[in-house]
């Protein structure tokens, strides 16, 4: 952190003059100031959040022992891990789709596929509420995880164009002798699919799911209106917390969940390089 | 590279468009279809709706009232959209020049709020502004200060300092709004400022014109792809945001969201609350219309 330089300054190395640099500290203190605050009063011993009064971790025991947090903690990731692996699966199979073959009314299928990107939120959610509840008369009272049933394809429905968005730009570099010299190897369509193109597609596929998994473990407004009234998701829960009243409680159950988004984020560094997971976005 | 024809391979077509067609058709078009249906229809009862084919739903939407929250809603997202563009600009050029080594570490400072939960850093957000946070600690402090400052120096003090209402009012909806949407403007910047020809810059720089010169004379046109794909991507959401101005908002910043939500789960006028979804959903295609005639105009030229 050269902030007197020591080599005198290239005309094009804006990132190093001071006023740069102090731009880019004070954006990263307003992104995360608040959540680090949020952090660190999470640990603290009163019910109003500003002054510090001592370390406890009692709000931790208090968020973990309130049962109806924990069930829609688990709710959630179960959500978003059932989710995932759906969206994966239509995602790359639609990006194939779109990338090998030419088919009539094919740009129009492309921006049909396209639209859950664009269309805002809560006209999904409208449009879920009405077909689960109003069309289908999805049953509400299911049994685990079967409740979860319309969430879980609400998410896959918002989640797998994303992974179609990011397969497909990787799909691009694909150099397609590779595919035939596996077939004059022997290898049937499947084999090529599996032993070639997967390959290839690994690191958008890795950063694809962790897209649709933070997606889906975001989402509040389309969950608000697909779920029924006993199916409760963390966001949703964390909602009405926030409501109707602010506690440390929130403050140490939003830790764990940023905690685990950063366990998550490691987790793809650690298999894709820093560079990889950037260039994805 | 050559596209196969699909009727070359069949099966495998099939196997590979099934899936996909299948799900959009069953879980998207079709409950948005339902959706612009409904927007023609009326309440009759409770719970029955009657598909009418009426435009009464639409006529009402043109309403001052609903017309004023559309004229907001846009005002808001512009506004946010305005001022994420100055504060993410000179934060994706730094990116952009940073030296190998940080720079994914700077992009990835920039991601990783973008997937920390909204709802969180919404109730983050909260919990600074509110007037018991540090925003008004902060002032307050400031305040005490600068009333020091002027007993020092022989005047009155200041009056005793009031916390000033930073949460539940349209600054905060717009403060919220900036802070959930910054990297959303930053990342497409930064793809667009990457694959800038630096020698221009240089050439600019050699022939005697200033860095701001450079920056808005060369830079920006060059980069104006990009800065209309991050204006587009901030935008959009912001246009159809929910739950900023639902909880940092007070009872006059409602956007057009929070009116459609009340449609559906107050005032239970679901053939209402349709026709505005489908307003937003309108007007955001004629955004995206606008932006892809924007990309064809270099061409003509």
């Amino acid at each position: 952190m050269a902030l007197f330089a020591r080599t005198p300054l290239a005309p094009l190395e804006y990132s190093r003059t001071l006023w740069m640099r102090a731009w880019v500290g004070l954006v990263m203190l307003f992104l995360y100031a608040p959540l680090i605050v949020l952090m660190i009063f999470s640990f603290n011993d009163s019910k109003r959040n500003v002054v510090w009064r001592g370390f406890t971790t009692k709000y931790y025991e208090k968020a973990l022992g309130n049962d109806v947090l924990v069930e829609a903690l688990v709710n959630s990731l179960t959500i978003a891990a059932l989710a995932t692996i759906a969206s994966l699966i239509l995602g790359a199979v639609a990006a194939v789709m779109l990338w090998r073959f030419r088919f009539p009314l094919k740009g129009a299928v492309d921006g049909t596929i396209s639209l859950p990107i664009i269309v805002p939120e809560i006209c999904m959610g409208v449009a879920f509420l009405i077909f689960f509840a109003k069309w289908l008369e999805w049953p509400t009272d299911l049994i685990w995880p079967f409740n979860l049933g319309a969430i879980i394809i609400a998410h896959i429905t918002f989640c797998f164009p994303f992974v179609t968005m990011v397969v497909r730009s990787r799909l691009a570099s694909f150099n397609r002798e590779q595919e035939e010299a596996a077939k004059d190897l022997g290898a049937g369509e499947w084999g090529v699919f599996r032993d070639v193109l997967i390959p290839h597609m690994k690191p958008a596929l890795v950063a694809g799911a962790l897209l649709s998994f933070t997606l889906s473990l975001d989402d509040f407004v389309i969950t608000y209106f697909t779920s029924g009234p006993d199916t409760i998701t963390f966001p949703v829960k964390v909602y009405s917390m926030v409501r109707f009243s602010v506690t440390p409680e929130v403050n140490a159950a939003s830790t764990l969940l940023i905690l685990l988004t950063i366990v998550l984020t490691a987790v793809a560094l650690k298999l894709q390089g820093v560079k990889a997971i950037a260039e994805t976005h | 590279m050559a596209e196969q024809d699909w009727k070359a391979n069949k099966r495998v077509f099939a196997a590979v468009s099934l899936p996909t067609l299948l799900w959009t058709l069953l879980f998207f078009v079709i409950p948005m279809a339902i959706v612009w249906f409904y927007s023609f229809g009326e309440n009759k009862g409770l719970t029955e709706i009657e598909f009418s084919g009426t435009l009464e739903n639409y006529k009402r939407a043109t309403e001052y009232l609903y017309l004023s929250i559309f004229g907001k809603s846009f005002a808001v997202a512009a506004l946010v959209t305005l001022i994420c563009l100055i504060i993410g600009f000179p934060v994706a050029m730094a990116i952009t020049f940073a030296s190998e080594k940080w720079r994914p570490w700077l992009l990835l400072g920039v991601m990783l709020p973008f997937w920390t939960n909204l709802l969180i850093r919404t109730y983050a957000l909260m919990m600074l502004l509110g007037s018991q946070g540090f925003a008004n600690k902060g002032l307050e402090t400031l305040w005490g200060g600068a009333s020091w400052f002027k007993t020092l120096v022989g005047l009155q003090p200041l009056p005793t300092w009031e916390p000033v209402q930073l949460l539940f009012n349209n600054f905060a909806v717009v403060f919220g709004l900036v802070y959930v949407h910054l990297p959303f403007m930053v990342l497409p910047l930064y793809a667009a400022l990457d694959r800038l020809d630096r020698s221009l810059i240089e050439a600019s720089l050699d022939l005697g014109a200033g860095h701001f010169r450079t920056i808005m004379r060369i830079v920006v046109p060059l980069a104006a792809p990009g800065i209309v794909a991050g204006v587009m991507i901030t935008l959009i959401p912001a246009l159809g945001a929910y739950l900023t101005p639902d909880l940092m908002g007070g009872t006059d910043s409602q956007m057009i969201a929070n009116v459609i939500e009340r449609q559906f789960k107050k005032a239970n006028d679901w053939p209402f609350g349709a026709a505005l979804s489908f307003i937003l959903i309108y007007a955001m295609f004629i955004l995206i219309a606008l932006q892809a005639m924007r990309k064809k105009v270099p061409e003509v030229r």
